[in-house]
This record gives C-alpha cells, sequence and structure tokens, in this order.
C-alpha cells in the first residue's frame, strides 16, 4: 500500500459516516424539514468523499472527471429536490417541528 | 482494498434497507419521496464502488444515469403526483 492507497481509504470510510450520519437523520429527525436538512446535506458530502477516495485511484484525468461530473449532477439533484420539496411542503401546511 | 470496497457497497446497502422503514412508515408522500432521493445517492456510491472493485467502467455510465434520473423523479413527484390538499395526518 502506497500513501496514496491509505488516503483513498481514510476518504472512503469517511464518506460511509456521512451516509450512516444521513440514514440515521432520515429515520429519527421529527419532520420532513429536518429530514430534508440530513438527507440533501450528509449524504451529498458522503458521495463527494467518495467520489474523491475512487477518483484518486483512478488511473486517468478523464476517469476523476467523470467521477466529479457525477458528484456535481448529484449535487445539482439534491439541491433542486431541497427546494422543491420544502416549498411544496410549506404550502401543502405541513407544519414545523416546535418541540 | 477489493475487500474495503465490496464491505462498503454492502453497507450502504444495509443503509437502503434501513431507509426502507421510512418508506413504509410515511407519515407525508414527502417523506416517501425522500427515501427515494436517499436511495438515489446511495446507488451512485454503491454503482462507483463496485465499479472499481470489478473493474467494470460500465457501472459508472450506470450511476450517470442515476445521477440524472435523481433530479427529474423529484420534479415529477412534486409537479405531478403531489396531492395539493395532503396534511400531517395523512393516513396509509
Amino acid at each position: 500500500m502506497i500513501l496514496l492507497d491509505y488516503l483513498s481509504v481514510a476518504l472512503l470510510i469517511a464518506g460511509a459516516f456521512f451516509f450512516m450520519a444521513g440514514t440515521l437523520g432520515l429515520l429519527r429527525f421529527p419532520d420532513v424539514y429536518t429530514r430534508l436538512h440530513a438527507l440533501t446535506k450528509a449524504d451529498n458530502v458522503g458521495l463527494g468523499l467518495v467520489v474523491a477516495g475512487l477518483a484518486i485511484q483512478s488511473d486517468s484525468l478523464a476517469g476523476a472527471g467523470k467521477l466529479v461530473l457525477i458528484w456535481l449532477l448529484v449535487l445539482l439533484a439534491g439541491a433542486s429536490v431541497a427546494n422543491l420539496i420544502a416549498r411544496g411542503a410549506i404550502r401543502r401546511g405541513i407544519r414545523l417541528w416546535k418541540q | 482494498m477489493q475487500i474495503l470496497y465490496f464491505t462498503m457497497a454492502l453497507f450502504l446497502l444495509l443503509n437502503l434497507i434501513a431507509g426502507m422503514w421510512r418508506v413504509l412508515r410515511g407519515p407525508t408522500a414527502a417523506d416517501r419521496m425522500l427515501a427515494t432521493q436517499l436511495f438515489g445517492t446511495t446507488a451512485v456510491a454503491i454503482l462507483l464502488l463496485l465499479a472499481q472493485a470489478d473493474d467494470n467502467p460500465a457501472l459508472r455510465d450506470v450511476a450517470l444515469v442515476f445521477a440524472i434520473l435523481a433530479a427529474v423523479t423529484a420534479v415529477a413527484f412534486v409537479r405531478r403526483a403531489w396531492p395539493v390538499s395532503e396534511t400531517e395526518d395523512d393516513p396509509a
């Protein structure tokens, strides 16, 4: 194992941790807004770390670029989903959680 | 490295199964849609890991399609499939 491999392993494991945090948030948080917050942030960071860990393993610049492109697309989806669902939920009168 | 990739793919798959609980539970359609968002993001990660582990670059293209479809599904849900009169006490 060379140094790059260690870095990749660390990034992948950090990514797995963020994915776990996102799932926990989806399961444990009290309303749709807080769940949205857990999901669309933690998961996208987790995917970013996994992508970074895999990109430094890839043998060509184009391969790494493709991974980053996939991540950017997921980020775009996450951002638009968060906006659309939060606005839709407000409009439909789903109450915000208070203690 | 191979073992780490497969272990992580399995771990993410377990995350997906845990997310199923939110689909069953609800309580609103939006919560169920959020779970599918989780599935989309996690599936992309799993596919990228498997592509690396198996040395099968075609799986990266599948991940790319998943990433694009994730946005489309949510927009379709909000615009078309989400009943306007829904409240928090939605049964089902």
